[in-house]
């Protein structure tokens, strides 16, 4: 079964970033560049928080919208093919919940890749895998 | 060392300029925070200089591990304090070390002065100089937040640093408050803000950092996480926050209490941890990179009073040290008053402490006769009389009226034009912090360097000598005083919370700088974090500050701390030996 990231209780979000600096950590450097997920807090801190991260859309309107067909159909969400990618910002703008992230050093978009790292560093439940069905 | 710590980008307020110099050898030698800190405070503000003048540099500065590390949440800011008109350093959580490290720097300076009320905005690379005359002047620090967070990109990975109404007026301990719940607290960076026509610092950045030897780093960063989710630490400051301590030290008579004419209350104060968290937690919030997420919202929520059936919900960060100035320090009894009043003296923009002790002082003041109801603008001061205080917080913020002004410069100020120095509690300069525990407390807070509980506390070391049943000498309380204040120099040069001075042991931090391309050992490490601590004393010494000529308020020893009365002689042998270490004698 293949398994998409989610945000099962946002309510106990602290905003600690963990999960957004873990995901950077996949490509061995720190900060954010190239992290999939962000947390914004809903209009000041102390009325929680929103995560934003890719909902892995069965009809991908990113991938409608890539020009150059840069963005593929994964076994659970996309893939970027960053070497194809021309960086025109078309599926940034497309993503209806601005899950597509800029990667402002490379010039490319990062779309989460659903390998559940953030989900071990969030100390706080907030991220799991799900099973998703077909693939 | 990354390529990007050691880029420290400068701000002329006067000139509108700005401009990034490369410190490498600075940077490799002191590593960060505290440690470059210092040193860009003996190059930058010349001797002498006032604390609101344009001269005074105001320094923010991260280290290696920032932003790479679990817990290194931390941002230092170093200045000449306006408050005690000496070392200015104050520490903050938040997102601010994340912010600046992204945007590319390891430190921040700004200096000069605006003739308009601006602010700055740092995205990346990009410096904005803001008109902030639409924010000058406006009631509530948590506004200017408000307005800040709509009119700038970032969201997500920006702080937002402001000052309130206290800042403009340059009360002398008028904070600077991150991210609406994390502050700047003590010394007085507020007042320097003020005084250079800065309302705010908006900075934001999300580039990333490469990783000398990737493999190391990785290893390093999950058995750190690890170790802090599985700590006591985490449950214990996770459940409760550092509120919790309210109540043990009730128990033992630690807790000062009505101006420290009392160390508890006779019964347990309706505001500890514990009993916060069952009436009022509404949330928890972390520093960017921790786990532990020790800061606590109270939900408080009142009646609207004008409209019926209308509810208005304000959320009040909570901490022991606001509890114990804002609380037990004036004699409040009831939770809901504490956290209306924290919540005024937030918006205002003051030192919970210094702001706690001043009112404390001036209520005992009154009821000696020291201070009319001439001097108070018809107020009437009373121990647990929130309204009165509250109000009297918003004139200390307006500094109106002789009397306000003079509270706005702290308690000695005020001491010195209406008498009552025996029970004016500051050290140094500085107002005291919420530990009465003995011996220890009060040596940290006259010799540490920034008269701050947290430079070496001596209220840990009085604790334990407790549990322990032991008393130690002065010369042995010295010692352990001036090692523990220098170990901190190291985590504040990283820079670690000082919570997580257990995770980072000096071979850990070895490994991390290791990790990071930088070599160090435990002795290399232990010969920085003195070598800090001088350096910083010898600068105090410059402006003046002498250990010798502290005064130590009659009120210590009047009240009986767990170790029984602390002797005002045995804290002066144990100061000369502090003084003796602090100009070399090896430790
Ligand atoms: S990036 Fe946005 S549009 Fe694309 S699959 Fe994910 S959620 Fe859907
Ligand atoms: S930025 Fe790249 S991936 Fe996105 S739509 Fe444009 S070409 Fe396609
Ligand atoms: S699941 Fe993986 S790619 Fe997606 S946000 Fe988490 S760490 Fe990043
Ligand atoms: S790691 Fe968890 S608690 Fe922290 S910001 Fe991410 S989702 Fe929120």
């Amino acid at each position: 079964m293949a398994r998409r990231l989610s945000v099962v209780d946002v309510e106990r979000c602290v905003d600690c970033l963990l999960c957004a600096l873990a995901c950077a950590r996949r490509f061995g450097e720190g900060g954010l560049a190239r992290s999939a997920i962000a947390v914004r807090s809903a209009g000041g801190v102390e009325r929680g928080f929103v995560v934003v991260v890719c909902r892995a859309c069965s009809d991908p309107p990113c991938l409608a919208a890539c020009p150059v067909g840069a963005v593929e159909k994964a076994r659970v969400g996309v893939k970027v093919l960053a070497d194809r990618c021309i960086g025109c910002r078309a599926c940034v703008a497309a993503c209806p919940i601005g899950a597509v992230a800029w990667d402002e050093e490379r010039g490319k978009p990062v779309i989460c890749v659903h390998c559940g790292l953030c989900a071990t560093f969030c100390p706080h439940g907030v991220l799991a895998l799900e099973e998703v069905g077909g693939g | 060392m990354d390529r990007l710590l050691p880029r420290v980008l400068f701000v002329d307020l006067t000139r509108y300029r700005f401009w990034v110099e490369e410190r490498p050898e600075l940077f490799r030698d002191r590593l960060g925070g505290t440690g470059v800190g210092i040193e860009l405070l003996w190059e930058r503000c010349p001797a002498g200089t006032d604390p609101l003048a344009p001269e005074n540099p105001i320094i923010f500065a991260v280290g290696p591990l920032s932003s790479l590390f679990p817990l290194a949440s931390k941002t230092v800011a170093m200045f000449k304090s306006p408050h005690t008109r000496n070392l200015g350093e104050s520490h903050c959580g938040g997102r601010t070390a994340l912010a600046l490290r992204l945007a590319g720097y390891g430190a921040l300076v700004i200096e000069g002065r605006s003739d308009v009320p601006v602010y700055l905005a740092i995205h990346g690379d990009k410096v904005y100089f803001r008109d902030s005359r639409a924010l000058w002047g406006l009631s509530s620090s948590a506004t200017v937040g408000r307005i800040l967070r709509e009119v700038e990109p970032g969201s997500g990975y920006r702080t937002i640093l402001r000052i309130g109404r206290a800042g403009e007026s340059r009360v002398s301990y008028a904070n600077v408050i991150a991210e609406t719940y994390r502050h700047f607290g003590r010394l007085g960076l507020g007042a320097a803000f003020g005084s250079k026509g800065l309302k705010a610092v908006v900075i934001s950045g999300k580039g990333s950092i490469p990783v000398a030897q990737v493999g190391r780093y990785q290893k390093l960063y999950r058995a750190l996480h690890d170790k802090a989710v599985r700590s006591e630490l985490m449950r214990k400051y996770h459940d409760l926050g550092t509120a919790q301590n309210v109540g043990p030290l009730n128990e033992i008579g630690a807790l000062p209490v009505r101006n420290l004419q009392a160390g508890r209350y006779d019964e347990e104060p309706a505001f500890t941890g514990e009993r916060l968290a069952q009436g009022y937690l509404g949330r928890r919030l972390a520093c960017t990179g921790c786990p532990v997420a020790c800061i606590h919202l109270a939900a408080l929520r009142e009646p609207h009073p004008i409209e019926p059936y209308f509810y208005k919900t304000t959320f009040v960060s909570y901490d022991h040290e606001p509890l114990y100035a804002l609380g037990t320090m004036l004699g409040m009894e009831d939770a809901e008053g504490v956290l209306k009043l924290i919540d005024a003296v937030e918006h205002a923009g003051l030192d919970a402490i210094t702001c706690g002790v001043v009112l404390a002082w001036a209520t005992e003041a009154f009821h000696r006769g020291l201070l009319s109801e001439r001097d108070t603008g018809g107020l009437a001061p009373g121990w647990g009389d929130a309204a009165t205080y509250v109000e009297m917080a918003r004139r200390i913020a307006a500094r109106r009226g002789e009397l306000y002004d003079l509270l706005a410069q702290g308690v000695d100020a005020a001491a010195t034009r209406y008498g009552g120095a025996e029970f004016a509690l500051a050290f140094g300069g500085n107002e005291m912090a919420g530990y009465h525990t003995g011996p220890g407390a009060y040596l940290t807070y006259l010799s540490g360097a920034r008269h701050s509980h947290l430079d070496s506390a001596g209220y840990a070391v009085d604790q334990e000598a407790l549990a322990q049943g032991r008393s130690l000498t002065p010369e042995e309380l010295a010692r352990a005083l001036f090692q523990e204040e220098a170990r901190r120099q190291v985590l504040a040069s990283l820079v670690v919370c000082f919570f997580a001075r257990g995770l980072y042991d000096p071979e850990t931090v070895a490994q991390c700088l290791e990790a990071l391309g930088s070599e160090w050992d435990a002795a290399s490490l232990a010969r920085l974090g003195e070598d800090i601590l001088r350096r910083k004393h010898a600068f105090k010494v410059r402006e003046g500050f002498s250990l010798g000529a502290l005064r130590i308020p009659g009120r210590v020893a009047e009240t009986p701390t767990p170790h029984g009365t602390v002797d005002p002689d045995w804290l002066r042998q144990a100061l000369a030996a502090m003084s003796r270490l602090l100009h070399g004698e090896p430790s």
